[in-house]
């Protein structure tokens, strides 16, 4: 279980979380839904334990975030960046058995694991050979998912996953990142500013603005009880215009 | 490791193939000091002896501490300059003071070879004739007459302020000139009073009057050997032999023309002392001789410039870490190094005599030191410009540490770290030919020889190989890229952005 309690963080003058507070049931997928500044990467790295909260806490299993508890907690993360986050000097077994091989394990494991992963996601073995420079971004993409699943935690925090990616590509992910997420049975933490994919890919859904959380809820519940007008401007700004809806 | 097999590897083809009992010759980087050291070298090899080759060393602090730390047997030296600027005492004037005097630090000398190189006034011949000038008291006559002497003449006490004293001498106007260039101002009637030294090449041409010193202004600055009592001691025979070649047998007029042959008709000091010996050495004998040195002064170069380099990269490497990771220590580090790149190379090799004495060991400390800055530096960038995010994935990853700075930090930082190494190796090559100044051996050791003898021929068998040195070095580091960056990050450069 993932939650959130009170917390709150400023960097100078600006508000980045305000007393935010959220839970994430086991084995569903929650989205911090926001426009950029809206806190919602701030939260996803108080919860990875790189930025410490000036009040409040992120626990993980009960257990409260800190500098003493991290490196504990973090075994039982994955975790996805924008664009994949690879390190360009390493193949793609490598970066993906790089979480493997620091945690100690023996080479045939980790190369097994790396393998299953593959397959999991569409790849042969020559693209596990390939150094990041010579993938496409979606494959980067996938890359990075492989690395984040390869100690198979129990739970997975993505930031903006698909945010560079051109919009058929993108699409295809989606769906292939909700297939996995239903396979795997992962608690899943998702930031992304697309409400496409939030509806996508969310059993819930916290929409954030300047800090401060609006609304949580299930996508239905934003779209036909919406706490505020700004839930509905939001929503509205990302959907489809009339003249294209009648197309579909 | 194969580093430290390196710097071992450089360290020993460094090392100066020393034979127990060679007898070191040194000299002093002039034209006369070269010849009378070449003249001495060459009388002991005719007696079977094994001698080594140490000239060319630049000044008579650096020759001095090299004769007086046993890094060299011998070297011509001058009375004057051993009583002034070794014993500091001009007092002690005569050859028994000296000896006596330099008998406390293992030092003695021969008896006077004969000539005297000495500070002397110089006017053209027309002029000379046309003004009666014979003495210098004469130039008390004519206060119209214009000087150009060399900075230390007209600085030192025994230069021109203690002459003009002496004599109650006025000038005209008064210059300062490099020496090599009096002659020719001179000629021209640019100028028409010069310093000169009594044994100048030029004085053996035409056009050209010395005056007397007619008041015995100068100091004696007679030649003589200035050799280690325990050589002396443990080679009876040697001294002797060479006391007897040349103890009285260099006058001033025979010096002048053994200068001019060198100086004026571009001979080696090899073949002017052969002559003197009343043997030839042809211009092929010579050249093949030349193609030799090189070919053992590119080792001693290449040794200097890789282990150098070596050291650098060892101490370098881990210091721009250490500065990477602390932005206080890494400023003053960086500071620091780079207050070591502003001492002039020379002024540096200088420093190091007192410490290290002269010869390989200060020169590749010196070398060392300079190629510090370009590694640390590259390393400091290479690290604290790293893509912030990848290293917090790798904090995420659980990768900290050391583990981190391995596995990640350093191959990212490769291909910034080996240009820092590559720009420090290509200096390092250029700022190695002036370890021939203390006696360091290498490729400068011929461009030193060269300027002393004005002969550009010799100046460019040092400096052509240098320069070819720098694009090999080039070269190799673009092989070592090849090798050490790792590919992934080959490819990221390659890409088209």
């Amino acid at each position: 279980m993932i939650a959130v309690r009170h917390l709150s963080k400023r960097f100078g003058a600006t508000v980045a979380l305000d007393d935010v507070t959220l839970e994430v049931a086991p084995g569903t997928t929650h989205v911090l839904l926001g426009s950029s500044g809206s806190g919602k990467s701030t939260l996803l790295r108080v919860l990875l334990g790189l930025v410490p909260p000036d009040s409040g806490e992120a626990l993980l299993d009960g257990i409260a975030v800190t500098p003493a508890t991290r490196r504990h907690v973090l075994g039982r993360v994955g975790y996805v960046v924008q664009e994949g986050g690879l390190y360009p000097h390493l193949t793609v077994a490598g970066n993906v058995g790089l979480p493997a091989e620091t945690a100690g394990w023996p080479r045939e494991r980790t190369a097994e694991r790396v393998r299953t992963l593959a397959g999991l996601v569409g790849f042969d073995e020559a693209m596990l050979r390939r150094f990041p420079a010579e993938l496409s971004g979606g494959q980067r993409q996938r890359v990075g998912l492989m690395r984040a699943l390869v100690l198979d935690p129990p739970r997975l925090l993505l930031d903006e996953p698909l945010g560079a990616l051109d919009p058929i590509v993108r699409a295809g992910l989606q769906g292939e990142l909700r297939r996995l997420f239903a396979a795997l049975g992962k608690t899943v933490v998702l930031v992304t500013h697309d409400v496409r994919e939030a509806v996508l890919l969310g059993s819930t859904i916290t929409l954030l603005r300047a800090g401060r959380v609006v609304q949580q809820g299930p996508f239905a519940e934003l779209v036909r009880k919406p706490a505020e007008p700004f839930v509905r401007e939001f929503l509205g700004a990302q959907a489809p215009p009339p003249e294209l809806r009648e197309h579909f | 490791m194969g580093v430290i097999g390196l710097v071992v590897l450089a360290l020993t083809v460094v090392g100066p193939a020393q034979a127990a009992d060679a007898v070191r010759v040194g000299s002093k980087s002039f034209t006369e000091s070269y010849v009378v050291a070449e003249i001495a070298a060459q009388v002991l090899e005719a007696t079977g002896e094994r001698v080594e080759r140490r000239v060319g060393l630049g000044g008579t602090g650096i020759a001095y501490r090299a004769v007086a730390h046993g890094s060299i047997d011998l070297y011509p030296e001058y009375t004057g300059t051993i009583s002034r600027a070794i014993l500091k005492d001009a007092a002690i004037e005569s050859v028994d003071a000296i000896r006596v005097a330099l008998r406390a630090r293992g030092l003695t000398i021969s008896a006077p070879l004969g000539f005297e190189n000495t500070y002397a006034l110089a006017v053209r011949a027309d002029l000379a004739a046309r003004l009666g000038l014979a003495r210098i008291s004469d130039l008390a006559r004519h206060p119209e007459l214009t000087g150009a002497f060399t900075s230390g003449f007209l600085e030192r006490d025994d230069g021109w302020p203690g002459l003009r004293r002496h004599y109650g001498l006025t000038l005209a106007g008064v210059r300062t000139i490099e020496h090599a260039l009096a002659y020719q101002a001179l000629a021209s009637s640019a100028v028409d009073v010069i310093d000169v030294f009594s044994t100048d090449g030029q004085l053996s041409r035409a056009g050209v009057v010395v005056l007397d010193d007619d008041r015995r202004f100068f100091p004696a600055y007679a030649a003589v050997l200035l050799a280690r009592s325990d050589f002396v001691e443990s080679h009876p025979r040697a001294w002797a032999t060479l006391e007897r070649a040349l103890v009285g047998r260099l006058d001033n007029g025979v010096m002048t023309r053994l200068n001019a042959l060198a100086d004026l008709d571009g001979r080696s000091a090899r073949q002017v002392a052969a002559r003197f010996l009343g043997r030839e050495v042809d211009d092929g004998e010579e050249r093949a001789r030349l193609l030799q040195e090189i070919g053992t002064l590119t080792l001693e170069h290449l040794g200097l410039v890789a282990a150098a380099v070596a050291l650098a990269v060892l101490v370098g490497v881990p210091l721009g870490i250490l500065a990477a990771r602390s932005a206080g220590l890494g400023q003053a580090e960086l500071m620091a190094v780079g207050v070591l790149q502003t001492i002039p190379a020379l002024a540096l090799l200088c420093f190091m005599i007192p410490l290290l004495g002269i010869g390989t060991l200060p020169a590749l400390v010196a070398l060392f030191l300079y190629a510090l800055l370009p590694i640390v530096r590259a390393t400091y960038t290479g690290l604290a410009t790293l893509d912030r995010q990848l290293l917090e994935i790798a904090d995420v990853l659980g990768l900290s540490g050391w583990r981190r700075l391995a596995r990640i930090e350093l191959p990212l930082a490769s291909v910034n770290i080996l240009a820092g190494v590559k720009t420090a190796a290509i200096w390092t090559v250029g700022t190695a030919t002036l370890a021939a100044f203390i006696g360091g051996g290498g490729y400068g050791t011929l461009i030193v020889r060269g300027l002393a003898l004005d002969d550009v021929r010799t100046i460019l068998a040092g400096a052509i190989p240098a320069a070819l040195m720098a694009l090999l070095v080039h070269g190799v580091f673009e092989a070592v890229d090849r090798l050490l960056v790792p590919r992934g990050l080959r490819l990221v450069m390659a890409r088209p952005r």
